[in-house]
């Protein structure tokens, strides 16, 4: 009698898995699922690690690397040590990335602003549409041979083949969807209601675009152009082509430095990373060091800028 | 009172102006995609320079074309399309001693390295995304992961080549018992010594989890709430409900981001060429060095001259065709699945 009633009391308290409300740590529905738990944390983990490592050995490798030379003299001569510096790289990268600014800057967002603004639907947006998203995908030392056919085997730029200029325009090829793009998410995004009340007022649809609908949308475009240029300073592909290299100082005399070949950092880096010589490796460590720094501040200052469209 | 004021005839000129001023910079962008695909087709049917289009150059193609008949065809220089044709993709010698140019390596290699990569990203990628878009971890370290993993995208490849060259004696070790063990298979048929094509696919991987993981991230986290609701609420489990409601809701998203990913590992260059070794040879093992199309172009073209020119014109319009095919394919895919929660 009383087994009978402890044995009821127990079926209660541990009732048998068919039925039971209770969660069953044993259930095979149970070990899956914490099984799959632990598998996609592994999976998450193994996501950030590369980041990690790869950050990490850069800042170790390239921090021990960079000294006050490195700002200011020219690369060594392959066997040599002396001097230690890439000067010439780093004012080539704010040359050439600078230069692609200046031309996709206004065109992409001259682009973003007609998709949003002036032709929300038409067929001939929706092909630009299409054109930019092909664009997109355009893979990037494609873009280099396009610019290297276009203007540097030519010579169309005043006789010189590769230049600075040839290397700012592959990357403005580049940059250019992603301005657009964001350009045109960016502005989608501000009310109807401003666009109504400006033109309802008067305002002409040049007014409304630039004074009211543009300043509304500037920090995601903003966010955009700065993400497409930290992108760009990093790109080699394009430019191994058109820019080309140089170990020199940038040679004043041809169109400011714009029309002689060009070092850049990411170019440094494929150059000097394969070569033999201790001193070039150093060098192109600490131009990644460089380059990847100035890509995490700029993703952070995006970020921020990120933050006023929020509030 | 109120008096109907006629706006200055300026104010329409400058609005009319705008407008077409915008419009021609946004066709710039579709001219841009036409001019890359008519140059770089151009340069593969043709040797010479683009400029020889002008009928009033010098060596202009115009000229040759219209004494087509003549038995000499001067001024076209004709490229490698019409010298090799379809056998191209076929031919697997690249000999510019005897000016023998086929393909197949690269094509072999570029396919084979983006293949590796997405079997490796995708599962990797959509089990983080899953991670994220779960409440396994406080919502603010969920931004901070989410937001390391959109850092990665940031980093230029050719650092990651770099770190790679550095770091290959690591992997190698990693290899060796591969081949060791499982050297009759013949993916791991040749000994691990140096740049090879499976240290470029793990390259690659990096490159694309945090495409795949951001993507497959938005995804998931636009599937309504109502979905899950229902799923625990008839007492399915917490993977049942990701793999049986919230993965195929939000398929379409997973397939797309797997799609632009592949496009990117097609054309990806620098960190391919710094580790995989840039051989023209085929062969069928991982464990060798090969080349990818983008690998040949970044490795070759300073140098070429002539037909080799042209034969890597041809090489790139492949790879193009190929970029362009599985972009388009990864829009139709994301048009066609999306489930529609309005």
């Amino acid at each position: 009698m009383t087994s009978n009633m402890t044995n009821a009391m127990a079926s209660i308290r541990h009732p048998p898995t068919a039925s039971g409300l209770n969660y069953n740590p044993c259930a095979p529905r149970n070990l899956w699922n914490r099984a799959m738990n632990l598998l996609v944390a592994l999976f998450a983990l193994m996501a950030v690690l590369p980041l990690v490592v790869v950050i990490g050995y850069v800042l170790y490798k390239g921090g021990g690397a960079i000294t006050p030379a490195v700002f200011t003299e020219l690369p060594p001569a392959p066997g040599l040590s002396e001097p230690m510096g890439m000067g010439n790289a780093i004012i080539g990268t704010a040359m050439v990335t600078g230069g692609a600014a200046l031309v996709a800057v206004p065109v992409g967002v001259g682009g973003g602003i007609y998709l949003a603004e002036v032709a929300r639907k038409g067929s001939f947006a929706q092909s630009i549409r299409f054109g930019v998203n092909v664009l997109a995908g355009v893979p990037s030392i494609i873009c280099g041979l396009f610019i290297y056919a276009l203007v540097v085997n030519t010579r169309v730029l005043w006789g010189e083949s590769f230049s600075a200029m040839a290397g700012s325009l592959a990357l403005a090829v580049l940059m250019l969807p992603t301005i657009v793009k964001t350009t045109d998410e960016g502005l989608k995004l501000v009310p109807q209601e401003l666009r109504m009340g400006s033109l309802g007022i008067g305002a002409s649809r040049f007014v409304t675009i630039t004074r009211v609908v543009a300043p509304a949308a500037v920090s995601p475009i903003a966010t955009g152009v700065v993400l497409a240029i930290a992108r760009a300073a990093g790109e080699t592909a394009p430019l191994i082509f058109t820019a080309l290299f140089s170990p020199f100082w940038p040679d004043w005399s041809s169109g400011g430095g714009l029309l002689a070949p060009t070092a850049t950092m990411s170019v440094q880096i494929y150059n000097f990373g394969i070569m033999p010589f201790e001193p070039q490796v150093q060098l192109a460590w600490a131009a990644s060091f460089i380059l990847v720094v100035m890509i995490l501040a700029a993703n952070l200052l995006a970020r921020w800028l990120a933050r006023f469209s929020a509030s | 009172m109120f008096t109907h004021k006629k706006p200055p005839w300026t104010e329409k000129l400058v609005d009319r102006a705008f407008i077409h001023m915008t419009s021609v910079l946004a066709s710039v962008v579709s001219l841009t995609v036409l001019g890359i695909f008519f140059t770089v087709g151009f340069q593969a049917v043709f040797q010479g320079d683009v400029s020889s289009l002008l009928p009033w150059h010098q060596d202009s193609i115009w000229q040759g074309i219209a004494a087509w008949n003549d038995e000499e065809t001067f001024g076209v220089r004709w490229g490698a399309v019409p010298h090799f044709g379809l056998g191209f993709l076929a031919n697997s010698s690249w000999n510019p001693v005897r000016n023998d140019y086929g393909a197949l390596t690269p094509i072999y290699g570029t396919l084979m390295t983006s293949a590796l990569a997405l079997l490796l990203a995708v599962p990797l990628g959509v089990g983080t995304a899953v991670f994220l878009t779960e409440d396994f971890l406080p919502q603010k370290l969920r931004a901070v992961i989410g937001f390391i993993v959109e850092l990665l995208a940031a980093i230029p490849s050719v650092v990651l080549g770099l770190w790679a060259v550095a770091m290959l004696n690591r992997f190698l070790a990693v290899f060796t018992p591969l081949y060791a063990h499982l050297g009759w298979l013949p993916f791991f048929s040749t000994e691990p010594g140096g740049p090879n094509l499976a240290m470029a696919s793990l390259i690659l991987v990096v490159m694309l989890l945090p495409i795949i993981t951001a993507v497959s991230r938005d995804s998931l986290n636009q599937v309504p709430m109502e979905l899950r609701q229902g799923a625990y609420a008839v007492g399915a489990t917490r993977w049942t409900s990701i793999f049986q409601v919230l993965i195929p809701a939000a398929i379409s998203g997973i397939v797309g981001g797997a799609m632009l990913a592949l496009g990117r590992a097609l054309g990806e260059t620098m960190a391919v060429t710094m580790i995989i070794g840039n051989s023209t040879n085929l062969s069928t093992s991982w464990f060798s060095p090969s080349s990818t199309i983008a690998s040949l172009l970044a490795n070759q073209f300073g140098e070429a001259d002539d037909i080799q020119v042209s034969a890597l014109y041809y090489a790139a319009l492949v790879l193009m065709i190929l970029t362009f095919l599985v972009n388009v394919c990864a829009q139709v895919i994301v048009k066609r699945l999306a489930l529609k929660y309005d």
